[in-house]
């Protein structure tokens, strides 16, 4: 009898003996091995009345758990009454610059900042230099700063009741688009070196966008550029977004970025 | 775009679905994909081989459902359906419209052994 399946390899019905099979032949594959009763299914296993796989309707949101962690973010700094920006743009837009430059001009403003990038403190310590409470977050191999990233930096740095709160995210203008931090609003940055046909190449970084901010306006006389096919090509993306022109270098437009800041609170 | 970050987040929700309903091998997963929602499949098909190994959905079949993208044209005011994400409005040939849908990244569900 065989002792996983307790079947006999004859049928029990049939008194005569199995006939012998020289084990030669087995040995060569010409004889199939016992096979144990096992189902031939995809368990390898068989039970009756069930089939051998079943369906499990998911539903589920593959960024579920960012979603849900952004959602306990969003709790926390709305409860606290803090306007939480996600700045987002590609490397060397000059969102470093213009946070400290914002941070110089809102002085009495309570505010703290996340810096997100692969490696160095060289962010956090330029937004120290300015007197203003900074955290940084080296993501390493990572592209974006997550939900749960900032959610520990937010218990780090325990932000003020009513304050701002910068999230300089990585330099990055795919991957962050994807990733809701919990912030209020997106604010896109845009240096007006990088081509006027960025919005389109990249759109899903300005769609889910707010604001864009077109930075280092003082270099557009030197670089021949359209800054009306910039504004075009962004409305073109997102038809909601608005939109400003702007130069940390010698403060162009600086007054329109405060009072957006303001009219947000 | 980060097609890693997206398979590990796929693995999460499968250990917690296996935790959930007690079992141990996953043979398809059917994932929907919304037009834009910027997923490049390659990249996708080999993350999933290297973040899947250990899990109960190490030799998972993935199937991946392709959902349509619909915009919001802003010049003749129509929820149209776009094959592409700078595409014109059927329509009216306007070029402002506005993604309604079309990113979702979701597990529609799983054959489970």
């Amino acid at each position: 009898m065989c002792s996983v399946c307790g079947c006999h390899d004859t049928p029990v019905f049939d008194a005569k003996p199995a006939p012998k099979v020289p084990f030669d032949n087995v040995l060569a594959g010409n004889v199939a091995p016992h096979h144990h009763h096992y189902g031939q299914g995809a368990a390898g296993v068989s039970v009756p009345g069930l089939s051998q796989a079943r369906l499990i309707e998911v539903e589920t949101a593959v960024l579920s758990k960012n979603d849900a962690l952004a959602a306990g973010n969003r709790k926390v700094l709305e409860g606290l009454g803090i306007l939480a920006l996600n700045l987002v743009s590609s490397p060397g837009s000059g969102k470093t610059t213009l946070l400290c430059k914002t941070i110089e001009a809102l002085q009495g403003t309570p505010l703290a900042v996340i810096e997100g990038d692969q490696q160095t403190q060289n962010d956090a310590d330029r937004i120290r230099a300015t007197g203003a409470r900074a955290l940084q977050i080296n993501t390493g191999k990572g592209c974006h700063l997550d939900a749960e990233m900032v959610g520990r930096a937010i218990d780090a740095l325990r932000p003020e009741r009513q304050s701002i709160l910068f999230i300089e995210n990585v330099g990055n203008l795919v991957c962050p688009a994807g990733f809701d931090l919990g912030e209020y609003a997106k604010v896109a940055i845009l240096s007006v070196t990088e081509g006027e046909d960025k919005p389109l190449k990249y759109p899903d970084m300005f769609t889910a966008s707010k604001l864009a901010i077109l930075t280092k306006l003082d270099l557009a006389p030197h670089c021949d550029v359209d800054l009306d096919l910039y504004e075009a090509n962004l409305r073109r993306v997102n038809p909601r977004i608005e939109i400003l022109r702007l130069s940390s270098k010698t403060g162009e437009g600086m007054d329109a970025w405060l009072s957006w800041l303001k009219a947000q609170g | 775009m980060h097609e890693m970050s997206l398979v590990e987040g796929i693995r999460a929700i499968v250990m917690d679905q296996a935790a959930a309903h007690g079992f141990t091998r996953v043979t398809r997963l059917r994932l929907e994909v919304g037009r834009f929602a910027g997923v490049e499949k390659p990249a996708l098909a080999f993350a999933w081989d290297v973040a899947m190994k250990g899990s109960p959905a190490e030799e998972a079949e993935l199937e991946i459902l392709d959902l349509p993208g619909q915009a919001l044209c802003f010049d003749c005011g129509v929820t149209v359906d776009i094959a592409e994400r700078l595409a014109p409005c059927p329509l009216c040939g306007g070029g402002k419209l506005l993604p309604q849908g079309g990113d979702e990244m979701r597990i529609k569900d799983m054959e489970v052994i």
